[in-house]
């Protein structure tokens, strides 16, 4: 959904490059050399040693009762949580009456003017049929629900991110120190954290919102701090020159001229605060999650893309209308706000004394039964089977074999101390030594948290899976930059992929491929395909025109061009695809564990099910750990670009 | 400068000695509760279809005939216990046992009182489909599941036989049973209801043997009828220690608890959801619309009052 910066293009040459990697592998090698037989000697086995494990159990457990035996008396909760909590519920809670006192038609009114006024009449036109369309799917109440907290949330992130940003725009010091802050932030996938923020408030909106600050916060804090850090040094200058006093200056130009980055970042923040909504759910915010929740609680697809759909809706009519905002083209000949108000204002009172304040009862349109009758035809004719290619049942199992368990098997085979060189390797090889320590730092923190095996394991379903989304996502991405039919025929498809909640896919995975890792993979490259193609194409459209058009005076085929030119100069996009597909990846692999995946997700899932700290904790720090070594082995040095892209 | 520090200072002597009263984190209701003045109950939903039934037909009573708005929030069992004694939610009407949260809550703090039965026996088991127990008989005694291990074996189940477990919210000794009878199985959780069920149905439409851990009530008998595979008797207190368990699961008499305030305050709601009270064939009547003929909750449950006013009139009173 949102615009994408890709850096510029580097061409190194190739063989420095190469002289250089060697030079690390070769330090790499010798490390190896000294290190590992004394690690084999010391602790032989291939999974990390029982020695260096420390063990948590004890003391999270303590600090859970602790803190249940606490939560009504303790001043840190009276003074502290528990205005944060209240403060949340009241902002919440307002919104909320707010949105429910102007009643549907009101609500549709103002958004539709906010979107006239901001983006033109078609886009207020769209706005209003999406509100339309959220009240037709019988679903008007969950979606003022989610409305109300995705408010509070993004006003929270907006503000928490702004501050950071600012920090981080106005000291190089205090950039240098958030920047892993906020990568960290980035990568950690939200299901692995929704347990010490439960623990803390509680199930429910205050919990829910936390939450999603942690998950939407980055993107505005580092979108602020770009556009600070950016602003035309020219103008800075002469607004200095005019005697402006340093606040001046920041509030006088540096802020307005950081307009576009500031805009970029409410509409990621936006965005990813959707995604979190149903997340959420699972520590029980209400609203449309909920709904989507409960649907598959009774195996009904069909309810829960009913209320899929209008997330899915409010994502792209958010998403267009923070666009719009950010072009800054102000648009003449549509009304200004007073008027906007007014007409608001004017509708929600005829609806009230209509006493029409509720969606009406009777417009609403089943959507669930069609969709359940198309779901039950596919799990009965392609479960098992079909002739020749088999059933999806048989895939899943044939995948599960022979892809899966060899991969797990096989990493889970590795001595321990090999799989951490494996990882130094890598990782120092596509980035800096940091990175590099940063990877196998992560690895190791694994091993000591004792979750080596579950995490070899959930890292077995994370690779086989991302290598399924680069063929498709590669496959598709070139497809698509090479025409434009096909682009645009793929931008709706990629959008609805993209915000539908990842739970959706759930069920209709478990029909096709039946319990177990196969499921959870799937969904995870469906979640992760998008990102993939839209990048892939992205950056093979970027490749310099000059480049390709010397290749074709050459005589290079139509195959030559995108194996000799076009890939090898998209070569960081791809690898922003890949790193993109990678954590993407991982935050669905992890949900998995609610179709069978096991290992790190089941812990998880676990954890908050059962409210069991000491495994639900360790398993989120271990996913945690993942997601950094994973970012880290598949991070281009350099790379600017924002989850979710 | 001056001006403004003790402006500060006497702002923050204000609010101390005034507004900044201790905020009780155990009298939060939910932000969407009593919208519109409106009086509002709010319920826990667990994520099996019959705790989805107990709160569809309370909904509906409490919204057509006592004028209530009841929200509902979907939590696992053991967060639901947190969430009703901080005043999350107002009701738990199906609990499966849970000692440790009853002795916390009920019993020492106080902030959760006890709502009664539901007037559900729940029983958690092993099950084989039944055209697999007619072909093989003795199939549903746990000392003979060796000799058909290979009979369950799936991709997911590493050469040994597949126990299929369900969510992480559900109590189970299985992994503790499978070790200690010594049985030739792999435990694999399905990770929810919905995949359990959604996986069961698939064996169930080609006829495939599969082992699972079940409970009853439970809609899904009657769309594929299973058969308990007899483990080790039960006896007071052989699972207590967690790790040793090697007998059967008891038959738990399902209960309800409230939010203590609610049940003192709550007035009509409060007494009604005390009362309710039903058997396991009516439970299990409104589960099967709502997932097997896929009904809105809520319309299953109007189906279900509308034709059982003798049961649930006797809950208003």
């Amino acid at each position: 959904m949102a615009t994408l910066s890709i850096p510029a293009l580097r061409t190194g040459t190739p063989r420095v490059l190469r002289s250089r990697a060697a030079g690390k592998l070769l330090l790499l090698a010798l490390a190896a050399a000294v290190l590992a037989p004394w690690a084999a000697a010391h602790w032989p086995g291939a999974t990390w040693p029982h020695q260096l494990t420390v063990h948590l159990d004890k003391p999270l457990a303590t600090a859970s009762d602790w803190v249940i035996d606490n939560r009504d008396s303790h001043p840190l909760f009276l003074y502290f949580f528990g205005y944060i909590s209240n403060a949340v519920i009241l902002a919440v809670r307002g919104v909320y009456l707010t949105l429910l006192a102007a009643g549907w038609a009101g609500v549709t009114a103002l958004s539709a003017l906010t979107a006239w006024r901001l983006g033109g009449v078609r886009l207020a036109a769209g706005t209003a049929a999406a509100f339309l369309a959220c009240g037709v799917l019988g679903m008007w109440v969950p979606t003022m629900q989610t409305l109300a907290l995705m408010v509070v949330a993004v006003l929270a992130s907006v503000l928490v991110g702004a501050l950071l940003g600012l920090a981080a725009g106005l000291s190089d010091r205090l950039d240098r120190a958030l920047r892993p802050v906020l990568d960290t932030m980035q990568v950690l996938p939200a299901f692995a954290y929704l347990l010490p923020v439960v623990l803390v408030f509680g199930i429910g909106v205050p919990a829910a919102v936390l939450a999603t600050v942690v998950y939407a916060a980055p993107p505005m804090a580092r979108l602020t701090a770009l556009g600070l850090r950016g602003a035309d040094p020219e103008v800075l200058e002469a607004v200095e020159s005019l005697g402006a006093t340093r606040r001046q200056r920041l509030l006088t130009a540096r802020i307005p001229l950081a307009r576009k980055e500031l805009l970029l970042g409410l509409n990621q923040t936006i965005m990813m605060a959707l995604s979190m909504a149903v997340i959420a759910a699972v520590i029980g915010a209400g609203g449309l999650g909920d709904r989507v929740y409960q649907a598959l609680a009774s195996v009904d697809v069909g309810a829960a893309l009913a209320a899929g759909i209008p997330i899915v809706l409010l994502a792209v009519v958010l998403d267009r209308v923070t666009a719009a905002a950010g072009d800054g083209v102000t648009r003449t000949r549509t009304i200004g706000w007073p008027y906007a108000l007014a007409v608001t204002v004017a509708v929600a009172l005829a609806t009230r004394l209509l006493g029409a304040l509720d969606w009406p009862a009777g417009w609403s349109l089943d959507l669930a039964e069609p969709v359940n009758r198309a779901v039950d035809w596919m799990t009965a004719h392609l479960y098992s089977g079909v002739p020749v290619i088999g059933g999806t049942a048989d895939w899943a199992g044939h995948f599960t074999t022979w892809v899966l368990d060899p991969v797990r098997d096989g990493l889970q085979w590795l001595p321990w101390w090999s799989v951490l060189l494996l990882v130094a390797a890598l990782a120092w090889l596509i980035g800096t030594w940091r990175t590099a320590l940063t990877a196998v730092l992560a690895m190791a923190a694994i091993g000591v948290l004792g979750v080596w095996e579950p995490s070899l394991d959930t890292l077995s379903q994370v690779l086989a899976a991302v290598a399924v989304t680069l063929v498709l996502g590669f496959a598709t991405g070139i497809a698509a930059a090479r025409s434009d039919r096909v682009e645009r025929a793929l931008r709706p498809v990629l959008d609805v992929f993209q915000t539908m909640p990842q739970f959706v896919y759930l069920i209709p995975v478990v029909a096709l491929f039946g319990v177990g890792r196969a499921p959870a993979v799937a969904a995870a490259v469906v979640y992760a395909l998008p990102a993939v193609v839209r990048i892939t194409a992205q950056g093979l459209r970027q490749v310099d025109q000059a480049a390709l058009e010397s290749a074709r005076s050459l005589g290079a085929t139509g195959r030559q061009q995108l194996w000799q030119v076009q890939l090898p100069l998209a070569r960081r996009s791809l690898l922003l695809a890949v790193n993109q597909g990678v954590v993407l990846v991982l935050a669905v692999v992890i949900i998995g564990g609610l179709v069978g995946g096991g290992a790190l997700g089941y812990d998880v899932a676990f954890g908050l099910a059962q409210g069991d700290l000491a495994t639900g904790l360790v398993a989120g720090a271990a996913i945690v750990c993942l997601g950094l070594m994973l970012d880290r082995v598949t991070q281009p040095t350099d790379r600017r670009a924002k989850k979710g892209a | 400068m001056r001006r403004r520090t003790t402006a500060l200072v006497g702002s923050l002597v204000l609010l101390t000695a005034t507004g900044c009263g201790a905020a009780d984190m155990t009298k939060q209701a939910s932000p969407f509760a009593n919208a519109g003045g409106a009086k509002s109950v709010t319920l826990s939903v667990q994520s099996w279809v019959g705790a989805q039934s107990n709160v569809a037909v309370a909904q509906y009573l409490l919204e057509h005939e006592l004028g209530y708005r009841v929200d509902t929030v979907q939590v696992d069992e053991v967060p639901a216990w947190d969430a009703l004694s901080q005043g999350r939610v107002d009701a738990l009407l199906e609990d499966w046992g849970h000692p440790d949260q009853e002795k916390r809550y009920v019993t020492d703090k106080k902030t959760i009182s006890r709502g009664g039965d539901l007037g559900v026996t729940g029983h958690i088991g092993w099950f084989v489909p039944t055209y697999l127990a007619k072909q093989h008989p003795d199939i549903t005694d746990w000392r003979n599941l060796n000799k058909y291990a290979s009979l369950f074996r799936t991709a997911e189940s590493g050469g040994k036989g597949q126990l299929m477990d369900g969510s992480p919210s559900y109590v189970t000794n299985d992994k503790a049973l499978v070790k200690n009878l010594k049985l030739d199985y792999q435990v694999v959780f399905a990770g929810s209801e919905a995949a359990q069920i959604t996986q069961m149905k698939q064996f169930a439409k080609e006829k495939k043997p599969f082992l699972t851990y079940w409970y009853s009530p439970q809609w899904l008998f009657r769309k594929v009828p299973m058969t308990e595979v007899k483990l080790p008797a039960y006896k007071e207190g052989c699972d207590a220690d967690p790790a040793k368990v090697a007998c059967a699961y008891p038959h738990t008499p399902l209960q309800k608890y409230l939010n203590a305030d609610f049940a003192r305050t709550g007035g009509r709601a409060a007494a009604f959801l005390k009362k309710f009270r039903w058997t396991t064939e009516d439970q299990n009547e409104v589960s099967l619309m709502i997932a097997e003929q896929k009904l809105d909750p809520q319309e299953a449950a109007k189906k279900w009052v509308d034709s059982h006013p003798a049961v649930w009139k006797k809950w208003l009173s």
